[in-house]
């Protein structure tokens, strides 16, 4: 058993875990941070995306123990603290990117890499870096506007109702 | 009709989705984001053999390990129900279909590779996972038989001792109609015979299944959190057949849960394991599915191997249809699994065409496989595949038209009796294909096709119709065709003093929206704000009953349920309205919230008349009772028909056999529509999942060993975002459902139905333009199977 500490969404966490606990089991199990969801066990899916030191990571990918001493940023800490969605999230609500919700909080993390690092991407480079984000119910059509909305794009131009 | 985003509230508004907040937020309450203080978790040992006698398993050493709680196999489950099956189909001689014994534990053997042979129980689930390997467990492994063809030979290897042979039935639908329907195939001026396969899918919603077990000795009280699509028919089935526990004790609770797709209709072993297990440990106990357990212990869906003949007369009008199928059941029937090759397939082979006689002939075959049973679609989709790809054939090989012979067969009046068994209330095929040419751009195909072929690349068109029942369904009818429930709905209208509502429903909410659109109709109906509105559900101790959502049911049969309720509140309002009005009730109107007296200018407002249904000091005591809550149940007449037409235009690349979407349109009928952006993005998620069936998916095992050979993400082919294009989907034509409230006919399977033959159709028209006269590509069309029928040819 180790003790870990890091930041996580601005805050000071810590815990103990054995040396196999993923992140995605420390964030979900013991800070209780239960928006970070697991939906394989591949590191295929993204629903578990969160930032490490500003890069996207797939949590259930990285033990809690490497992440000792970082910076970490979850879904939970995205909007602001009065409630307010983030731009992508609000994004996602108005072009319906989400159906079910289980793939949406590696979705939005997803999202804020991308945008951190390409501010206006093309249709095309939004669905090639979704390639490890798996959504089952959207078929990505409003998942795609939405990244495009947020990033303060002109939808109509994408040619899709 | 009004445009999409022109109607701003209420009925036809694309009203945005207020569930979406706790989802982008992270504030969801998925089943597994429960925890109960002082929970145990289980881990269960899977068998990794397709088939085998279970000679011992041995936990001694196990439930000597750190944190083991305890350790259950078969032997602790002989005194509890199997795992029922709710329909019983009866097959053509008239007799019962084979039902084999369902248990909750593997005991005596294991008929397919992940089922459930112990479960350890633990502390944590680190241990219960290091438990479960130091059981020890002596099988000795039997042949599998996994091809259905094998399966059905004599002499066959039974997946039960105890049962005759692997066939579960041999169902001929309609029986009576096979003779004359042979005598027209005799006399046909022509005859196209086609052999498919409808693939293998794995359903993957991305939330996995998740159980939780609680039991409180002081009441006897079980509560069970599961990750369904139905909670009210998971403690029907787990409470009166498996378990023995009266539903009074029994609460059962699904959360938000994270897609379904049809796989989280069914009653697992893994539920009534945690229910069980949660008494005899005294603990709550907890299972949470890794995806590689998914993929060997959820329902799987299609796999049907058909021939499919359609005969034609000189003018080329469909004279007959006939299909032989066979369908796979795996290893154990699970909860529709018998229903969905007959019921749900047999009765929509006519399809949207006035074919005067159809046969239809299924095989149900066991075989050491995970059970199969309803995906998105559930047997309309294999209906649909066998349909529209045998016209399309036809179509080649008569040089006709494939719009135009589809057109020319269509069924035009309604209501209209098909010779499988169902009446079509209303429709307009023609319309749904005209707006379909229009948004597909047909005219601009030749064009686009010279594009790619200066490209080098092989552009293909291809288009389908589809027709599905939905709406299911009328509870009397399904009772003699052998299901073992009926299948109606129900929603309690809860009206507060202040006049804010509650309304408590029977249908489930896995991504549909419910929360947003059922308040849209309430808020329509009595003319307030749908924020004034709130949906329960998900939880058998606060809605009245239900049997869930699946088979695009929800609005049609849950929503006419609550449409009646609220009828019967405005009822009672009205009376309220009255005796504050000094007027007769039959002198009320209610208008934006407002009851007024018809030619006056007295009314009072909606929340008045709600104040002194609970407040009652001015109130009619002596006839009405305070209070203003109602409940009503529906029992729909008949299914409701979907209706549409779908058009692909693929590329596919010669060199690699690789195809591209490059185009997708789709005109869907589903009368009324009440939340318009909803409709879509149901549309969008089917068609991927049907583009994903016909390009990438395909479950897949090995015949020898019987071992899963496409068990997680890796190699699996899940549809990812740039496999697909933008989909440009229609719903304007609208042909209102004759025999429900609403006018509504559901829109949650059509993408899924409508798709795979479009795609298909496609390709082979590619090919066909790139000179290579290749009949038919079974799915997925991989580049692989696509290259090499292209140099096969």
């Amino acid at each position: 058993m180790a003790q870990v500490t890091m930041i996580v969404n601005g805050r000071a966490a810590s815990g103990t875990v054995e040396g196999r606990t993923l992140l995605s089991s420390f964030l979900r199990e013991t800070l209780d941070l239960t928006g970070t969801h697991v939906g394989c066990d591949t590191s295929q899916c993204g629903a578990c995306v969160v930032h490490v030191d500003g890069v996207a990571v797939k949590s259930c990918t990285m033990l809690a123990a490497e992440a000792d001493g970082t910076d970490v940023a979850t879904i939970e800490g995205q909007a602001a603290p009065d409630g307010t969605l983030n731009i992508i999230q609000q994004a996602f609500q108005d072009h319906h990117g989400l159906q079910c919700g289980f793939c949406t909080p590696g979705m939005v993390m997803t999202t804020a890499a991308l945008l951190k690092d390409n501010p206006k991407p093309s249709e095309q480079e939004i669905r090639v870096h979704l390639e490890g984000n798996i959504c089952r119910c959207t078929g990505y059509h409003n998942i795609i506007k939405a990244i495009y909305a947020a990033s303060g794009q002109d939808v109509a131009a994408l040619g899709a109702d | 009709m009004p445009k999409d985003g022109e109607i701003k509230s209420g009925i036809g508004a694309s009203s945005k989705r207020r569930e979406d907040v706790r989802f982008l937020t992270g504030n969801g309450n998925y089943t597994d984001d429960i925890n109960i203080r002082g929970q145990a978790y289980v881990f269960f040992l899977r068998s990794d053999v397709a088939h085998g006698t279970l000679n011992s398993v041995d936990t001694s050493a196990a439930a000597a390990m750190p944190g083991v709680v305890k350790i259950f196999t078969g032997a602790d489950f002989e005194a509890v129900g199997g795992i029922p099956c709710g329909w019983l189909v009866t097959d053509k001689h008239g007799e019962p279909m084979q039902e084999p014994k369902h248990p909750v534990l593997a005991h005596g053997k294991v008929r397919h590779v992940g089922e459930p042979i112990a479960a350890v129980v633990a502390d944590s689930l680190e241990q219960a996972r290091d438990a479960a390997e130091a059981i020890e467990v002596d099988i000795s492994e039997l042949s599998a038989v996994i091809n259905m063809k094998d399966a059905f030979k004599e002499g066959a290897t039974k997946v039960h001792d105890d049962l005759t042979s692997n066939l579960c039935y041999d169902w001929g639908f309609v029986e009576e109609n096979k003779g004359a329907v042979d005598e027209a195939f005799k006399n046909a001026h022509h005859v196209t015979t086609l052999e498919l396969v409808n693939n293998r899918l794995v359903a993957n919603p991305m939330e996995p299944r998740v159980a939780i077990g609680d039991y409180a000795r002081s009441d006897e009280q079980h509560t069970l959190y599961t990750t369904s699509q139905n909670p009210h028919v998971i403690r029907l089935l787990m409470g009166a057949f498996v378990l023995g526990i009266p539903e009074h004790k029994l609460r059962v609770i699904s959360p938000d849960v994270g897609g379904g797709f049809g796989t989280k209709i069914f009653h697992y072993q893994e539920e009534a394991f945690c229910t069980f297990a949660a008494k005899a440990c005294n603990r709550p106990v907890k299972w949470t599915s890794s995806r590689s357990e998914a993929f060997m212990s959820d329902a799987h869906g299609r796999d049907h191997v058909t021939t499919i003949q359609l005969a034609l007369d000189k003018d080329n009008n469909f004279t007959a249809l006939r299909t032989d199928t066979l369908a796979n059941m795996g290893a154990y029937l699970s909860t529709f699994a018998s229903s969905v090759p007959t019921w749900l397939h047999g009765t929509l082979m006519a399809g949207n065409y006035k074919t005067p006689l159809i046969y239809v002939n299924v095989k149900a075959m066991f075989t050491n496989t995970v059970p199969v049973d309803a995906y998105r679609g559930a047997g309309r989709p294999e209906a649909t595949y066998q349909i529209e790809r045998v016209i399309d054939m036809a179509a080649r090989e008569l040089g006709a038209d494939p719009v135009a012979l589809r057109r020319q067969n269509y069924v035009t009046e309604f209501p209209y009796a098909t010779p499988v068994a169902v009446e079509y209330d209303t429709g307009d095929y023609h319309a749904t294909m005209d707006k379909l040419e229009e948004i597909g751009d047909f005219t601009g195909f030749e064009a686009r096709r010279k594009e790619s072929e200066a490209k080098g690349k092989w552009r293909g068109l291809g288009i389908n119709n589809y027709i599905e029942a939905c709406g299911i369904a009328p509870s009397n009818l399904v009772g003699q065709l052998g299901a073992r429930a009926g299948l109606y709905d129900a929603a309690t209208v809860r009206v507060n003093a202040t006049g804010s509502i509650s309304v408590m429903v029977g249908a489930h909410s896995h991504g549909q929206g419910h929360e947003t659109a059922f308040p849209q109709v309430v808020a329509d109906m009595i003319g307030i704000d749908e924020s004034q509105i709130d949906i329960v559900h998900g939880d058998t101790s606060k809605i009245p009953f239900g049997m869930g959502t699946y088979g695009s049911r929800s609005l049609a049969v849950c929503g006419s349920a609550m449409v009646r309720a609220t009828e019967k509140i405005i009822a009672k309002a009205k009376k309220i309205a009255a005796h504050l009005l000094e007027a007769s009730d039959t002198d009320i109107e209610l208008k934006d919230g407002m009851f007024s007296v018809a030619g006056t200018d007295k009314s009072v407002a909606w929340g008045d008349v709600t104040l002194a249904a609970y407040v009652p000091h001015n109130y009619p005591l002596e006839e009405i009772e305070p209070g203003l809550e109602e409940t009503a149940f529906y029992d729909p007449s008949n299914f409701t028909y979907p209706a549409g037409a779908y058009a692909c235009e693929v590329e596919v690349d010669p060199d690699t056999g690789k195809v591209t979407i490059e185009r997708f349109a789709a005109a869907d009928d589903f009368g009324n529509v009440i939340n318009p952006m909803i409709v879509s993005g149901q549309v969008h998620g089917g068609i991927a999942q049907g583009v994903g069936q016909a390009l990438l998916e395909g479950c897949s095992y090995d015949e020898e060993s019987g071992q899963l050979l496409t068990g997680s993400y890796m190699d699996y082919a899940m549809p990812r975002a740039d496999d697909l294009p933008f989909y440009s989907v229609d719903h304007s034509c609208q042909t209102p459902c004759t025999h429900n409230p609403l006018g509504v006919k559901g829109c949650g399977e059509a993408g899924a139905i409508g798709s795979p033959p479009s795609v298909v159709n496609a390709v082979i028209d590619a090919l066909h333009s790139g000179g290579k006269k290749v009949a038919h590509i079974d799915m997925p069309l991989t580049p692989d199977r696509v290259w090499n029928a292209i140099n096969n040819a």
